[in-house]
């Protein structure tokens, strides 16, 4: 039997897709606002990967790694700030490996606890170890900054081929190229002998055993291996915003990388790599919109975990596979029908939100809104009367149309069934 | 002469003030097919969670091939050529029959925890796996989840990731618990087959099965074995009749 070849068309076809996507993206918009968007998308997709390594792929639930992306971020930090003392000879194209360095060492220091159990044991001393961590940053200001964080300058010379650094656009460069190529060792990673015994143990870790497996080993390798991964992540946002705060590695950022990795889906590779775009999406996009952007966030985590607790990446699975068997036409008409209730819905829910926090500001000329062009005003009672009967009329269309929607997708799967057979 | 495969002595497991199983003495030599039969509550798949390393023992020594192994770990012992399937159906239940097995080949071909190596490309392993799951007849099956398997194909499945590691002494509990007639058959008919030249320590509660593929037989009682010896010796055996096949005859 042959080797399987590394590159197939098909697979060559999808990584080629996402290099020009990353690479072409930056030239779509000339604003700053995208540039910085799109470099946060790629550092966090690499950090939510790393995330995934531990959740999806060996089943251990962290809730404190941002401790690895955290502290790569200051020792990549320090690493910057020497570099500008010319102490350190590094060229700034390399510090983000660095940042991995330092996360991996701090894998091998705090993994070497975390990992002698799992499940329940193994998120409680996550949640812990965290916890210390972030409290010692600010017992150290020296090494963390302190309050005020540490800031630097990554423009540390004349550059090479006019490669600086200065400009935004060649910082995104970096990150993407970075952020790819972070991606592909993930991604190349789960396949070899490690990653899958890696999913081995979290199946079953007891069996692992049995076959000859040190399920400790396992979870300490792919906690050490995440951990430069986050590392590098966090050399990444050194480099992008110039400046470090302790707040890198607080519970917060723990959690928003949990979020990405679930809203994501947990369950395929390229889940968190959604979960990052959305996530990061929703919370730089929507915060410039609306104060009330961290309850939207929380809405869209909920209704993830309750309709799709497979994550996006499930639903695009799910309905690729419709696709191929050409039964997803069909569910067209239904999922239109449905559109309707759910933006009657969706749009109640937002007045809603909206108003109560503008009326929470105590300024009861700031509780307007205005939508296309009509004003709505939230102290009259004809406005909740209006909210409250279109969420309403929503919600019971939506009973109506939930089950016309679950018939098809019925129909639709009896069909996949048959044609498989 | 060489060691015995597997031999306890004086084998002890209490939990709590609860003595589970008492001073067992056992000699399995290599390739023999033995049987550890007894009544419901008799301690034989706690004997086997104590061998396998499941349970630390209490006191006693066991040896494999003449190594000491009683404080070695579940995987330590694996390594050492020991391997053994459960009665509970214990296998990976998110990765296909193909990876389930490729993953029990992997330690034993010297992979270890490697991530530097495509796992596609370690065609030793591929060829291996597929091999066990051509024996365990489930080539059909292979880039199945193994958690859509039928009760009877995750059964054989439990068997092939116990056995794919090519360890030389097998411990089976209660391979045929739950099976039809014809899948027990076809069951003894997989064990006969893929335990051939090995050494086979079984738990076993279908006496059809137990008479049919054992060289010899232990009868296990109230956590002591009661008799040793061939099966026609075992069927003749006064004591084992009496508290053995006397019980399960009340069962019945």
């Amino acid at each position: 039997m042959k080797p399987a070849p590394v590159l197939t068309a098909s697979r060559l076809l999808s990584w080629g897709a996402y290099l020009a996507l990353i690479l072409v993206a930056p030239l779509l918009s000339r604003s700053g606002y995208w540039l910085s968007l799109l470099s946060q998308i790629a550092i966090m997709t690499v950090f939510a990967l790393s995330f995934n390594m531990l959740l999806g792929q060996t089943g251990l639930l962290s809730f404190g790694h941002a401790v690895y992306y955290g502290l790569g971020a200051m020792i990549t930090m320090h690493a910057l700030i020497a570099v500008n003392h010319h102490v350190l000879p590094i060229p700034v194209t390399l510090l983000p490996l660095v940042g991995g360095l330092g996360g991996l060492f701090f894998g091998v220091l705090l993994g070497y606890v975390t990992t002698r159990r799992a499940g329940t044991t193994f998120a409680m001393i996550s949640l812990g170890i965290g916890e210390m961590v972030a409290a010692s940053s600010l017992m150290f200001p020296a090494f963390s900054g302190g309050e005020g964080g540490l800031s630097s300058n990554r423009v540390t010379g004349k550059g090479w081929l006019g490669i600086t650094y200065g400009p935004q656009i060649q910082v995104y460069y970096l990150i993407a190229l970075w952020g790819f190529a972070c991606v592909v060792a993930m991604y190349a990673l789960a396949q070899t002998p490690l990653g899958r015994i890696a999913n081995a143990v979290r199946d079953n870790p007891e069996r692992a055993e049995f076959i000859g497996y040190n399920p400790q080993v396992v979870r300490f390798l792919m906690v050490v291996l995440a951990g430069f991964f986050a590392g590098v992540a966090g050399g990444l946002t050194a480099l992008n915003y110039e400046i470090v705060t302790s707040e890198s590695l607080h519970a917060y950022t723990s959690g928003l990388v949990i979020m990405m990795a679930f809203v994501g889906g947990v369950g395929y590779f390229f889940g968190p790599i959604l979960g990052a775009l959305l996530i990061t999406v929703l919370q730089m996009a929507v915060s410039s919109l609306t104060a009330a952007w961290l309850f939207y966030f929380g809405l869209l985590f909920l209704v993830v975990v309750l309709y799709a607790p497979g994550g996006v990446a499930s639903v695009v699975v799910e309905h690729r596979r419709l696709w191929h068997a050409g039964v997803l036409g069909r569910l067209a008409p239904a999922y239109l029908l449905a559109a309707v209730p759910v933006l009657l819905v969706g749009a109640g829910l937002v007045a809603v939100v909206e108003m109560v926090y503008r009326l929470m500001k105590e300024d009861a000329a700031s509780a307007h809104l205005r939508v296309f062009g009509f004003t709505l005003d939230a102290s009259r009672g004809l406005f909740w009367i209006a909210v409250a009967a279109a969420i309403a009329i929503g919600i019971l269309l939506l009973r109506k149309v939930a089950r016309t929607v679950s018939d098809e997708r019925h129909r639709a799967y009896a069909t996949l069934r048959q044609e498989r057979t | 002469m060489t060691a015995p495969a597997l031999r306890l002595s004086g084998v002890c497991k209490s939990f709590g003030r609860t003595e589970i199983v008492r001073d067992v003495d056992l000699s399995v030599p290599r390739g023999e097919r033995h049987a550890i039969i007894g009544p419901n509550g008799a301690g034989k798949s706690t004997l086997f969670n104590l061998i396998s390393a499941r349970f630390p023992v209490s006191s006693g020594r066991i040896e494999l091939n003449g190594g000491d192994i009683t404080s070695l770990r579940a995987f330590e012992i694996n390594r050492r050529g020991l391997s053994r399937s459960f009665q509970i159906t214990n296998i990976f239940h998110n990765l296909t029959v193909f990876d389930n097995v490729r993953c029990a080949v992997l330690w034993s071909l010297g992979y270890r925890y490697s991530f530097w190596q495509r796992l596609s490309a370690l065609a030793d392993a591929s060829e291996r796996a597929d091999e066990v799951i051509q024996r365990i007849g489930l080539r059909r099956r292979r880039d199945t989840l193994a958690s859509t398997l039928t009760y009877a194909e995750q059964r054989a499945l439990e068997i092939g990731i116990t056995l794919a590691g090519g360890a030389e002494v097998v411990l089976l509990d209660e391979p045929t618990a739950g099976m039809s007639r014809s899948e027990t058959e076809e069951a003894v008919a997989l064990i006969r087959r893929v335990t051939e030249g090995k050494t086979l320590v079984m738990v076993e509660h279908d006496m059809g099965v137990v008479f049919g593929l054992a060289d010899r037989i232990s009868v296990l009682v109230y956590g002591r074995i009661i008799a040793t010896g061939t099966p026609d010796e075992i069927r003749g055996n006064p004591a084992v009749q009496e508290a053995y096949l006397g019980t399960s005859r009340a069962h019945a």
